[in-house]
């Protein structure tokens, strides 16, 4: 049942990436200004929305593993799963923004990059969880769950300094589309594949989350059956 | 002040002022950051006002994270870390022992090593040159506070001081900011440096305070 359910919700997932494509490139009209290059949109925003949802699941996890360690350490487990697969999808996610991005800003602005206010904060936001995962390759031990979900704190804390850090710099970035000023938003015709493609790269990165968070989990019995072993053999 | 984070306090200070090798590290690395920064950007009239700041607080994050990495080396040694431990005191006392003795280290070597400073870039400063004293210190204990404990964080792992400087440098980008426009705008002249003053401190705030709390938790994690 949860296997015909699961592979259900992937071939949904694959036809809404194969219908939100068709839209962004076939179905959204061009833009005035900048042409077919805009189309990027459809990738760019997704994914930072998704790696910011990640992170904040990262986040959470981190917590709650700090909270149920001693108390329910079954939990403290699935949350530090949650943390790890939060953190290394997140990542991936911001990864293809800071990508697209660029190769957008290059026809559109005519430069790859800029230190402004949003470019920078996101760039930090990266480095912040890139060091997370190399924290957990490096530090060995039982406490390694422990030290990285407190890094986790950290780094989330840090995020919204830094975004209040660069708020008073002059920025290339483009003032917000949603909910911006007077004269911002999307024009209807593009909106109904913009909601496609978030809603396309959202399952996906869910569906990728879920996978990670699984083989997270039998990679914890595993090494906890390995530890078992270790124990057993010294009797 | 307790009588524990006294004792920690005086510990660590008696310790480096017999060997002096994180001292004397420090301020010779800051000197040499300041003279390869020299030749990378050669610095002349307004240009090195304009990158005196950040200079400044590159070179003592640089001369800073040398002697993070050998903070808790002491400790390390002859299993005193784990006596440490089983002590009854909360080891938020140790920590706060520890980065307050760093900054003091810091500071002295800023205080050494501005007059230098100043000599080799021709700096007269054109804003309230006192802010300086308010920007530094903020400045040097956002980078201790932090560097005490993510050097705590990293002991026990394979590359400990690479993965130092690794999780640090992100997190404290936001301090450098600050304190690169503040220092730059106080020099300059230009612009207003009470607001970066100001995330400083709130930076300083907010993190010392949750070090403070999640401290025992790295400390105690085994």
């Amino acid at each position: 049942m949860k296997k015909a359910a699961f592979g259900l919700y992937i071939v949904l997932t694959i036809a809404l990436m194969i219908w939100g494509f068709y839209m962004a490139i076939y179905g959204a009209p061009l833009d005035a200004a900048q042409g077919e290059i805009f189309r990027i949109i459809f990738y760019h925003v997704p994914s930072f929305a998704a790696a910011f949802t990640f992170f904040s699941v990262s986040f959470l996890g981190s917590i709650a593993f700090l909270s149920f360690r001693r108390s329910h350490p079954d939990w403290a487990q699935r949350a530090d799963a949650w943390a790890l697969a939060g953190a290394e999808v997140g990542v991936v996610f911001c990864t293809v923004g800071l990508t697209t991005g660029p190769i957008w800003g290059r026809r559109a602005w005519g430069i790859w990059w800029t230190w402004d206010a949003r470019l920078t904060t996101t760039l930090v936001l990266w480095l912040i969880y890139v060091s997370y995962l190399l924290l957990r390759r490096f530090a060995a031990g039982p406490q390694m769950q422990t030290l990285a979900a407190v890094l986790g704190i950290f780094g989330a804390l840090d995020v919204p300094i830094v975004y209040m850090a660069n708020r008073w710099w002059r920025t290339q970035h483009p003032a917000p589309v949603f909910g911006g000023a007077e004269g911002s938003g999307m024009d209807p015709s593009m909106l109904p594949a913009f909601f496609w493609n978030m809603g396309a790269w959202f399952a996906w990165g869910i569906l990728i989350l879920a996978l990670r968070y699984i083989v997270e989990r039998k990679q914890q019995r595993i090494d906890a059956a390995e530890a078992q072993d270790a124990l057993n053999a010294t009797n | 002040m307790t009588r524990a984070l006294w004792t920690h306090l005086i510990k660590d200070l008696r310790i480096e002022l017999r060997s002096l090798d994180a001292f004397v590290s420090m301020l010779f690395f800051s000197l040499l950051v300041v003279v390869l920064f020299s030749i990378a950007f050669d610095p002349h009239g307004d240009f090195s006002r304009d990158i005196a700041g950040g200079v400044l607080s590159v070179a003592t994050m640089f001369a800073s994270v040398s002697a993070l990495n050998q903070a808790w080396a002491r400790e390390i040694r002859h299993q005193v870390i784990d006596a440490q431990r089983m002590a009854p005191a909360p080891g938020a006392e140790l920590y706060l022992a520890k980065v307050i003795a760093n900054f003091l280290f810091v500071t002295i070597v800023q205080i050494i090593l501005a007059p230098i400073f100043l000599i080799m870039y021709n700096l007269h400063i054109e804003g309230q040159a006192w802010l300086l004293l308010l920007v530094l210190p903020l400045g040097t204990w956002a980078l201790v506070s932090n560097g005490v404990f993510f050097a705590a964080l990293s002991i026990r792992s394979r590359n400990r001081e690479l993965l130092l400087s690794l999780i640090l440098f992100p997190i404290f980008i936001p301090a450098l900011l600050a304190m690169v426009r503040a220092t730059t705008s106080i020099l300059t002249g230009d612009g207003d440096p009470n607001l970066w003053i100001k995330l400083l401190f709130g930076y300083d705030v907010i993190f010392t305070t949750t070090s403070l709390l999640l401290f025992d938790v790295v400390f105690h994690a085994e």
